[in-house]
């Protein structure tokens, strides 16, 4: 049952990355042209109908893919990367690092999320980088919370103090005593952070700051078809089940993988 | 059958494999019935049985219990609670854990009472302060008015006892009731239970991994192994003429004394010299004179709390050191390890009390010695790999071991690579940090032999940290006694055995369990 869940959120998460990746491919139109009338039903006018301008959604929704999937990863990898790192050093460093490390963090949580991103990105403009560096700045917090008190539990342990008492560098504990056992915690973290920072680009775009008109990810599709809801339209439900694929077929991956990492610890 | 409090007869007890078979046993009244075994033996399941429990997943396949004339498997929920309210009293290992931190003691002790008879407040009171009397507490009048924390480990562990007989039971079961004490505070509990089984007339069941402690107070022993029953007889009979080889070997991991190796005297390795240390502000060791002879087994005891692993940390560069020296080879030895260079660090290795805790459960065995050997030796290769296996084999542990990960071992295999970790650094003196305490005694018995192998073949010294003092008698050349943060008395060991100077040093020794028969008895 866990492997059948597994496979098909593989299968799932496969489809997306391959459709984001040869959306110019398979996209029947261009995303940004009318081409049919205006709120045409799936079946008349595309595969999953038009939008208010007569745009084909399901071309949409392949170019939205692309922005959504490339922006949360290139977002997570180095928000992981950094937060990991950071909480890391200031497990085992402790004393002054850990302190102001840890005031930092708090700092930037002290606000809400949206928040901060909206006040950055107003101050210094809308742009693919910006939103990429503010929502990596904040992914990156939210790492370091979680993942430091399961470094320092580690830095608890006594094998770190053999590691201490051999003289073993920095590059050492980090990678070979802290890591792997930091491992599954981890691996889930990363999951859960891909997922948000899914909706999180989708939240900012559906609020007007994230990918700009006349291009959209899956959130500003959403947020551009919202109206069509009350005129008895489903086509935004298309973008937002997308979202709920990417998210749910990356939890069905990681699960496995924690599954698999915890017996392999249990059996050697 | 009146004099009987219990009688076991063919319990068989299976999960998915079985965990006891055929069990028989008899206890009589005023008798104290020790049982025995290593971890894993079925003693646990074994006592939960007596009382008609068994635990998930447990079912019984045969055989039949009866506690004060009744067969505890064909009786109802209902009556089978009503037993266990009135005939039988359980008293488990942890007091700490066996009671609610929110409740006086006095109630806590007197709560069946209430429950079940009804017993108005006052008489409550008055019933516990007789039996904190009959345990020896102090302050009877209000020791029932405390707190848990309020009280020490032993006195607890009594209110304990206090709590089982208020239902005046026909049988107690003790499970490890002494294992979390010190020597001393042991002494105390195990005569407080001999008097009371005596003068009350109940039966008592003692279960035990340690054969000294359990050979103390009980009349009859039984041996369990793997579920089964090795051998039962009078703790006499089974002490001295053991039947079967299994227990031959607990006896004798308990008597045997190996000869002293290297008696000669010999230069110290390590010296300390007015050494204080301790964390933060406060000095927790001080005053510390100490030599570690080369060659030489030099044994750190003392009650837990005493400093000792504070010491032995401090030497091994983990602890802030608040004053005096320290040498090795006559120079000096830098206090933190941060400090010391990589030929120190190498020379001097510590061996922790867990090795649960002190192996990285990601890293294969071959990673965990591997290391020393490339970081210290800079061996690698062929090289490396040939050291590899002449260290699993100096450890007497199979060469494909290499290839698994810690958490598949067993709790003496683990120990036995942490013991190949230190040797793969080619260490001169080792700090082995209660490395024992948590095996079973064979398991310790062939841990301490393979030290002193190694001893054998290699110059190695040893500090060795410990609170057994029946195995400090059988291996140590040098004693040192600790209490309250300092040395209180350091000499040869057959000198601290035979003349101890110190009144410390004699409590010490007088509380630790003999082998020999009527020991507890002389001490009653």
């Amino acid at each position: 049952m866990r492997r059948f869940g597994f496979l098909l959120s593989v299968a799932a998460f496969a489809a997306l990355i391959l459709a984001a990746l040869f959306a110019p491919v398979i996209a029947p139109f261009l995303p940004n042209e009318p081409v049919h009338a205006p709120y045409a039903a799936p079946g008349e006018g595309g595969l999953l109908g038009a939008d208010s301008l007569g745009r084909d959604m399901f071309s949409r929704i392949l170019f939205g893919l692309r922005y959504t999937l490339g922006i949360s990863l290139t977002v997570s990898v180095p928000a992981a990367f950094t937060g990991v790192s950071l909480a890391f050093l200031a497990a085992f460093r402790r004393g002054w690092t850990d302190i102001l490390l840890g005031r930092l963090v708090d700092a930037i949580m002290s606000v809400p999320q949206i928040i901060f991103a909206l006040v950055v990105l107003a101050v210094a403009g809308v742009s693919l980088v910006t939103l990429i560096m503010t929502m990596a700045v904040l992914e990156a917090t939210l790492f370091y919370r979680v993942i430091r008190p399961v470094a320092a539990d580690i830095v608890a342990m006594d094998y770190v103090e053999v590691a201490r008492l051999r003289g073993e560098g920095l590059g050492w504990y980090l990678r070979r005593e802290i890591l792997p056992n930091a491992a599954p915690t981890l691996i889930a973290e990363f999951g859960i952070r891909i997922a948000y920072a899914v909706l999180f680009i989708s939240g900012l775009s559906f609020l007007g700051v994230g990918v700009q008109p006349p291009a959209a990810d899956l959130g500003g599709l959403v947020r551009e078809n919202a109206l069509a809801i009350s005129v008895g339209q489903l086509s935004p439900l298309a973008p937002a089940a997308c979202i709920a694929l990417i998210t749910l077929s990356v939890n069905g991956i990681v699960d496995w993988f924690i599954h698999k990492y915890s017996i392999r610890a249990e059996l050697g | 059958m009146e004099n009987t409090a219990l009688s076991i007869e063919g319990l068989c007890v299976n999960a998915r494999a079985p965990i006891l078979q055929d069990i028989s046993l008899h206890v009589r009244r005023g008798e104290i019935f020790g049982v025995i075994g290593e971890s894993g033996a079925g003693k646990s399941t074994l006592a939960m049985a007596m009382v008609g429990l068994l635990r998930a997943g447990c079912h019984r396949v045969a055989g039949k219990v009866t506690l004060s004339g009744q067969s505890l498997f064909d009786l109802s929920q209902l009556q089978l609670e009503q037993v266990r309210r009135r005939k039988v009293s359980y008293v488990a290992q942890s007091a700490a854990a066996a009671f609610n931190p929110f409740y006086r003691l006095g109630d806590q002790v007197t709560e069946l009472a209430a429950l079940e008879l009804g017993t108005p407040l006052a008489e409550r009171g008055k019933m516990a302060e007789g039996l904190f009397r009959e345990l020896q507490l102090p302050n009877p009048e209000t020791f029932g008015m405390r707190y848990p924390h309020q009280v020490s480990g032993g006195q607890l562990q009594r209110a304990m006892i206090a709590m089982a007989l208020i239902n005046d039971p026909d049988l107690i079961i003790f499970d490890e009731p002494t294992t979390a004490l010190d020597v001393t505070t042991q002494l105390e509990v195990m005569r407080l239970i001999r008097k009371i089984v005596t003068a009350r007339g109940c039966g008592a069941v003692y279960i035990s991994h340690d054969l000294a402690v359990v050979a103390q107070p009980a009349d009859r022993l039984m041996v369990l192994r793997h579920g089964k029953v090795v051998e039962t007889g009078a703790t006499r009979d089974l002490m001295e003429s053991p039947a079967q080889d299994y227990t031959r070997a607990l006896v004798a991991a308990k008597t045997t004394t190996s000869p002293p190796m290297h008696a000669e005297t010999s230069v110290p390795i390590i010296a300390l010299r007015d050494f204080a240390a301790g964390y933060g502000a406060v000095s927790t060791v001080r005053d510390i004179n100490l030599d570690l002879s080369a060659g030489h087994i030099t044994c750190l005891v003392g009650e837990s709390g005493s400093g000792k692993t504070t010491l032995a940390r401090a030497i091994a560069g983990l602890v802030d050191v608040h004053g005096g020296t320290a040498t090795f080879q006559g120079k000096p030895l830098a206090p933190r390890i941060e400090s010391r260079p990589r030929e120190a660090r190498r020379r001097l290795q510590y061996i922790h009390q867990l090795p649960d805790l002190a192996l990285n459960p990601r890293q294969k065995v071959r990673e965990v010695i591997g290391r020393p050997l490339a970081f210290f030796g800079g061996e690698t290769g062929a090289a490396a790999e040939e050291r590899l296996r002449k260290l699993m084999r100096d450890v007497e542990l199979p060469e494909d071991f290499l290839d698994r990960a810690p958490g598949s071992l067993s709790g003496g295999q683990k120990q036995r690579i942490c013991i190949a970790r230190a040797l793969a650094a080619d260490p001169e003196v080792l700090i082995c940090d209660e490395v024992t305490s948590a095996l079973d005694p064979l398991v310790e018995e062939s841990v301490i032999q393979l030290l002193l192998r190694l001893m054998q073949t290699r110059p190695l010294t040893l500090l060795f940290i410990t609170h057994n003092l029946g195995l400090t008698r059988r291996f140590a050349h040098e004693v040192a006694v600790m209490q309250a943060g300092r040395i209180v008395e350091f000499a040869p060991a057959a000198q601290i055995f035979a003349a101890p100077q110190q009144a410390y040093t004699r409590t010490l020794l007088g509380a630790t369990p003999m082998m020999a028969r009527g020991w507890l008895e002389a001490r009653l």
